[in-house]
């Protein structure tokens, strides 16, 4: 999966909480007292669910606590060697940092700025298709393409970034080779090719909101800015909650664009960690330790999403 | 693409409405000239730079490889030709790519909402046994990273004997909790009294979900179809690890081999990723006020 397309995944999670109410259980049962429906309809989707999801989150349990390898035929458990393994490994705590800093750097940057061209672009000003089209089309490109356009920005000597540096009268810098600055350069790439689908959540919000709040307000005599501080902000409230959670998930999983520009380097400097279970597992031949490490992984996930609920309580707005 | 075919058939009144909100919508800006001006201007920055890179790609892909190793960025230096394209569509990889990710992007986004609906129906109306155990489990799965999932499941691909086959690119792909649970919610919100009369008139379930159920559900199909196609049009990570073969491989992943076998010849390059891009982006260009209006009606984006 990319990057971006997981964020969706808790979305509607969230959603469910505070939208559409649950049918009354009266409703419900008047419906199946006529004629009980069939669990033949849910069938393949259960199957595929216990196939290919179910069955690999098994066995991938199962798999971390043996030596399981991908060249090996033999395999043995090991019990909690794997984990042992993993807590003391330099290199986990090293991606993890990555994959932290990461996140961090790019997730306020794409709820700010999706906010504001979402913003912008509801103001109503013409050319409404452009505007939409040209923050939403790099969300459309495959990460290869993503990878190929900014590989030639960042060329250190002929690309756009050092010639745009030369031409201000500043040193050109190594963009993706500079320890200091490669992580820099791929969270920007990231904010370029994915603000788009935050956009598109705020602007959805924004054309949900009912037009007589504003007209109500601007009647009483509130100005522009005000409008935007006292009723467009407060009301947007749930989206941004909504947006951030989901860019934090998302942002943790990052993976492709990384993988394919650095290789992780310069130096481990940009390895995430999911690029070194990938590392671990597929280069390595170490299935079990590589199925450990995305466990202790997922553990952290599942806290930071509860720490998240926990601090942005949902009724909010 | 069942999507867009949907979502193409009733252009005209979400036009007409969208014209009327655009042209005096008030919510915070009002009509000031001062306010306005600035939202221009900012906008036009944004635009602007967003833009940039994919005008970047386009001058250098009208260039001769040997302009761009020698000048860069100046477009203005050696004539414009069309002779990158010209190759990348004699050596033929990118075509068969793209045949390749049309197919599977396809056979997800069938076989997702096929299941999915179906499912989510089952949820939404269903009495049978374990309905509330498999809805919980299914919406547990939602937090499940899928990259979490591809050591073991590359080793069932191995048993099942489908590495480097389009099933094996395919069959994980099909399981999407998440939409299976917008569209439970959806079905949910949808009054029950139609379903009564025509199961009264003797119409079966399926005929009474085909009939009845899916045409009011339309809205919401396309929006997980976009969704889904979007989602497995772009994947990288599942198919470069489970596809060798250069024949079988999506653009993604072929696009992301050839750079490292090749090296990089920028013209070209550029060329390349200018066709990969080009059919969502043209899809999205004709689509996009019901692409938006879709997320709002996910709930995705409600307030």
């Amino acid at each position: 999966m990319s990057t971006k397309a997981s964020p969706k995944t808790v979305a509607a999670r969230d959603g469910g909480g505070g939208g559409v109410p649950e049918p009354s259980p009266a409703a419900g049962r008047s419906g199946a007292r006529r004629r009980p429906s069939g669990g033949w309809f849910v069938l393949p989707f259960a199957l595929c669910f216990g196939l290919f999801m179910l069955w690999p989150i098994v066995h991938g349990i199962t798999m971390s606590f043996t030596d399981e390898s991908l060249t090996l035929a033999g395999t043995s458990f090991v019990g909690f060697d794997n984990y042992a393994e993993a807590f003391g490994d330099a290199a986990v705590w090293n991606a993890l940092g990555n994959t932290l800093f990461f996140t961090l750097i790019t997730t306020v940057p794409l709820v700010l700025i999706a906010l504001a061209m979402a913003l912008l672009v509801h103001t109503g000003l013409a050319g409404q298709w452009l505007w939409r089209l040209a923050f939403f089309a790099p969300y459309l490109l495959p990460v290869a393409v993503v990878t190929l356009i900014w590989q030639w920005v960042y060329q250190p000597d002929l690309g756009l970034a050092n010639q745009l540096l030369e031409a201000l009268g500043f040193a050109p810098v190594g963009w993706l080779s500079d320890e200091a600055v490669a992580m820099w350069a791929i969270a920007l790439l990231t904010v370029w090719w994915t603000v788009g689908f935050n956009f598109l959540l705020y602007l959805a919000a924004l054309q949900s909101l009912p037009d007589t709040l504003f007209e109500a307000a601007a009647l009483d005599g509130a100005g522009a800015w005000r409008r935007l501080w006292s009723i467009t902000l407060p009301q947007l409230r749930r989206t941004t909650v909504l947006v951030g959670m989901l860019q934090v998930l998302a942002s943790l999983k990052v993976f492709d664009q990384i993988y394919i520009l650095t290789k992780g380097g310069p130096n481990d400097s940009t390895r995430p960690i999911l690029e070194y279970i990938y590392d671990v597992g597929f280069t390595g031949y170490r299935l079990g330790y590589a199925s450990a490490i995305s466990y202790l992984f997922f553990a952290l996930i599942i806290v930071i999403s509860i720490a998240q609920l926990r601090f942005f309580p949902r009724q909010e707005g | 693409m069942p999507a867009t075919t949907t979502l193409g058939t009733r252009p005209r009144p979400a036009r007409r409405r969208a014209a009327a909100e655009s042209a005096g919508s008030p919510l915070f800006l009002g009509h000031g000239r001062l306010p306005r001006a600035l939202a221009g201007t900012a906008l036009a920055v944004f635009t602007l730079l967003w833009l940039t890179p994919f005008a970047l790609a386009l001058v250098t892909s009208l260039q001769s490889e040997r302009d761009v190793a020698s000048s860069g960025l100046n477009p203005l230096k050696g004539a414009l030709t069309l002779e990158s394209y010209r190759q990348i569509i004699e050596r033929g990889n990118i075509p068969v790519w793209a045949v390749n990710s049309l197919l599977v992007a396809t056979l997800v986004t069938v076989i997702t909402v096929v299941i999915s609906t179906l499912a989510a129906y089952a949820f939404s109306r269903g009495t049978f046994r374990g309905r509330r155990v498999l809805l919980g489990v299914t919406v547990a799965s939602i937090m499940v990273p899928p990259q979490l999932l591809i050591v073991p499941l590359f080793q069932q691909m191995l048993t099942f004997n489908l590495v480097d086959t389009y099933w094996a690119v395919i069959l994980p792909q099909v399981v999407a909790p998440m939409m299976v649970f917008i569209l439970k919610r959806f079905f949910d919100a949808v009054p029950r009294e139609l379903e009564e009369a025509a199961r009264i008139d003797g119409a079966s379930e399926l005929r009474v979900f085909r009939s009845v159920v899916l045409p009011l559900s339309r809205p919401i199909v396309a929006a997980v179809s976009v969704f889904v196609f979007i989602g497995a049009w772009n994947n990288f990570l599942w198919p470069f690890i489970i596809i060798n073969d250069s024949s079988l491989m999506t653009l993604p992943v072929g696009l992301a081999t050839v750079r490292e076998a090749y090296g990089i010849q920028y013209a070209q390059s550029m060329a390349s990723a200018l066709l990969a891009a080009a059919p969502l982006i043209i899809v999205f260009l004709f689509f996009q006020r019901r692409i938006v209006k879709s997320v709002a009606t996910t709930g995705l984006g409600g307030t």
